[in-house]
């Protein structure tokens, strides 16, 4: 995957790129507020709603019949798009997803492409794969083309650059498309980034977009922005390729109404998107093509913890709630995916590399309550932590002090010698040594102080035993 | 109908001023409370990481020594969600299911089964911030969370409203996580450290001078980021409160 940087056969560092994000004061405090912003918006349009649960009860059955009868639904929905002139393509990874990209380009003579937000696309690494072959790809989402700009994978699935603040984007321009990189005024630099792209947009002659649904009934293909960029990426070439995942299907029309009324208020806090655009077949003069991806999808579909994952509608808002995320920036999950929903579906991809995700996590579970497919998220982490375990994945000291933990706490005699121990170093050990490199508990915080007695202790002279 | 009272294991060690107010209250109450000697864990540790094989001996001892009592209360919400919702690493014989099915955090206990809500002895002449630890409050559900947007209850609060003198303030995120998440804490101690200090000065812009909880656990954490940082907070468990300490 794109985002994920360094040695991709060790497991990602989470915790050593995240201290370096908690380090960063004014970058941290303004991601955290920016995403918690988000998360109240989130709540405000919740409150206003009063079927809300109801509609995330709905979205959740809706998701898990369809999940259920997939096969079904997408030969329905390839009839649907086929009848109307669309040529589909199956990939069933991300290889043959770019090689079926590359096939088109190749049968127009294509040279570049405008591209709106697709998650999947970055899933893929097709950029830089068509990058290798010549081609051109330009991102037309604002937050994307920061990223593009800046070379930097998309910290957040909805939100890309989240994690930069308005000085770091001028600097980004000035550097690769001119510009004061002093000039921080979030209008001017938005203007900036619209006259250089709009050219590229205009002259590309492939138009790329992701889905945010496949409508089975109709052959639809919905996409929601906020940019419009995704109408200008498909409507100005030629040739409007479409790139969703099997996941991304529901039954019927009538479904629609249910996902769009959660999508954007799950997201952003705002009751739509600005843009909801069907796409139901090419122009006059014109082609359309889509490609269904599988990969990896229909494995997890066999996976009786992990499958209701494949629910995920990639609103984000399992990210704006979750406080880690929150304070480690999606940089640190070294993966497409990050925060709480990265977290369970990458380890599936590359359970060695992304063995240490599902640790990122204080099982806090309030990603699972705001999620409006109902995805146990929290559940998914836990289970994952046993796969990884069982799997022998987890870093040799962890097991071992986890093995050896297990056996003093099995034992009453060893536990009473262990924490009698821990109370001796507290009161006696000098400051030096109790907070040294090896106590990461006190990097951050003290220790509590030491009692005189445990606890056990108090009650075998106050309570004489009893039996029940 | 007799009770065990279960301690957890950092209780036990470093606050046993928590399971002596926990004791002491239930007896007021007129519980037949025992404790049993030779506590060690609940298994949760190594649970938490993944490592079934290493809690499977734990666990094993949490049920020998519990499995027979009519109820089991412990002063821990973390402890109490393994136990209910985790408590697998051994097999499922009839007394784990029963163990598992009468196994109570301790305000669950006071609200639900025994039906307090006047705590006579008991005054409280502070400012307090009432901390829920994401066991009580997303698995145990002691209060409701801002996620659902639920009618708002809150059985420790509920509770809390039968000291004399007590007054409340209410923090900006009142049900962030405060970043314990047990072995989270030192695997991940930046991000964990953060969490804690945010969520120190949330009680403290808030007008705090004590966060109460029914988690130990997250107290010893909010403590120690509180102490590092010099935030002027003190901490204590609801059960001392509700037991009528005066500070
Ligand atoms: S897991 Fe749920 S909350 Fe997270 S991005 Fe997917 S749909 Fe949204």
């Amino acid at each position: 995957m794109s985002a994920s940087a360094g040695d991709k056969s060790k497991p990602v560092d989470h915790a050593g790129a995240a201290a370096a994000f908690v380090a960063d004061t004014p970058h941290l405090a303004f991601h955290d507020r920016r995403l918690w912003e988000l998360r109240q918006k989130r709540d405000g349009q919740m409150h206003v709603l009063p079927e809300w649960q109801a509609l995330r009860s709905l979205a959740s059955a809706i998701k898990e019949h369809t999940l259920s009868r997939l096969a079904d639904y997408l030969e329905q929905f390839e009839a649907q798009v086929t009848a109307r002139g669309v040529t589909v393509h199956w990939a069933r990874d991300a290889e043959e997803h770019n090689a079926i990209v590359l096939r088109i380009m190749r049968d127009h003579k294509a040279k570049t492409i405008a591209k709106s937000k697709s998650m999947l696309t970055e899933e893929c690494e097709m950029v830089p794969y068509l990058a290798r072959h010549g081609i051109t790809t330009t991102e037309t989402d604002l937050g994307e083309r920061i990223q593009q700009l800046d070379g930097e994978a998309p910290s957040h699935i909805v939100v890309p650059s989240v994690h930069k603040l308005r000085e770091d984007v001028a600097r980004v321009f000035a550097r690769t498309i001119g510009g004061d990189p002093n000039n921080a005024d979030p209008h001017a630099l938005a203007e900036h980034a619209r006259v250089t792209t709009r050219p590229l947009m205009l002259d590309a002659d492939i138009g790329m977009t992701g889905a945010n649904f496949l409508v089975a009934e109709t052959g639809a293909v919905v996409v929601c922005t906020n940019e419009g960029n995704a109408d200008l990426s498909a409507n100005l070439p030629k040739v409007h390729i479409v790139s969703a995942g099997i996941e991304k299907l529901v039954p019927r029309q009538a479904d629609l109404g249910v996902f769009v009324r959660l999508l954007s208020r799950s997201a952003l806090g705002s009751p739509i998107t600005q843009y909801t655009s069907h796409f139901r077949g090419p122009r006059v003069g014109a082609e359309m093509h889509i490609i269904l991806v599988d990969n990896g999808r229909s494995q997890r579909l066999g996976e009786d913890d992990f499958w209701t994952s494949l629910k995920c509608i990639r609103c984000g808002a399992c990210m704006n709630t979750c406080p880690v995320y929150r304070r480690s920036g999606g940089l640190s999950y070294g993966a497409v995916y990050s925060g709480p929903i990265g977290a369970i579906i990458n380890p599936s991809y590359d359970p060695v590399r992304y063995s240490t995700l599902p640790f990122a996590s204080t099982l806090n579970g309030s990603c699972t309550n705001v999620c409006p497919v109902k995805i146990n998220i929290h559940d998914q982490l836990y289970k994952w932590r046993r796969v990884i375990a069982e799997r022998g994945l987890l870093p040799k000291n962890k097991s071992l002090s986890l093995r050896i933990a297990g056996h003093v706490l099995a034992s009453p005699r060893l536990y009473r010698l262990a924490t009698g121990a821990a109370r001796l170093a507290v009161r006696y050990l000098p400051r030096a040594l109790l907070y040294s490199k090896l106590n990461s508990w006190g990097r951050d915080r003290e220790v509590p102080a030491a009692p005189q007695e445990s606890f056990a202790a108090w009650a075998a002279r106050n309570r004489p035993a009893k039996k029940p | 109908m007799t009770v065990a009272l279960a301690i957890p294991c950092f209780i036990d060690a470093f606050f046993p001023e928590v399971g002596i107010a926990t004791l002491e209250l239930l007896e007021r109450l007129g519980v037949d409370v025992v404790y049993p000697q030779g506590q060690t864990c609940c298994g949760q540790p190594m649970a938490n990481n993944g490592c079934q094989s290493a809690a499977a001996g734990v666990e094993a001892h949490f049920v020998d020594l519990f499995g027979d009592f009519d109820a089991v209360v412990m002063p821990s919400g973390s402890c109490v969600h393994h136990l209910r919702e985790h408590l697998d690493a051994v097999p499922q014989t009839d007394r784990v299911r029963h163990l598992r099915a009468h196994t109570y955090e301790l305000v669950e206990y006071l609200h639900d089964v025994l039906k307090v809500s006047d705590f006579p002895w008991a005054e409280f002449p502070h400012k307090v911030g009432l901390h829920n630890s994401c066991g009580t409050l997303r698995s145990l559900r002691t209060a409701s969370m801002s996620e659902l947007g639920e009618t708002p209850f809150s059985k420790p609060m509920d509770l809390l409203r039968g000291v004399r003198g007590i007054a409340f303030v209410t923090p900006a995120r009142p049900d962030e996580c405060c970043g314990f998440g047990g072995t989270f804490s030192v695997a991940e101690d930046a991000v964990s450290g953060r969490m804690g200090l945010d969520k120190v000065r949330d009680h403290e812009q808030a007008g705090a001078e004590y966060i109460v909880s029914a988690d130990t656990s997250c107290l010893m954490h909010q403590q120690g980021c509180a102490k590092r940082a010099g935030v002027p907070l003190r901490f204590i468990h609801i059960a001392q409160i509700l037991n009528g300490a005066r500070a």
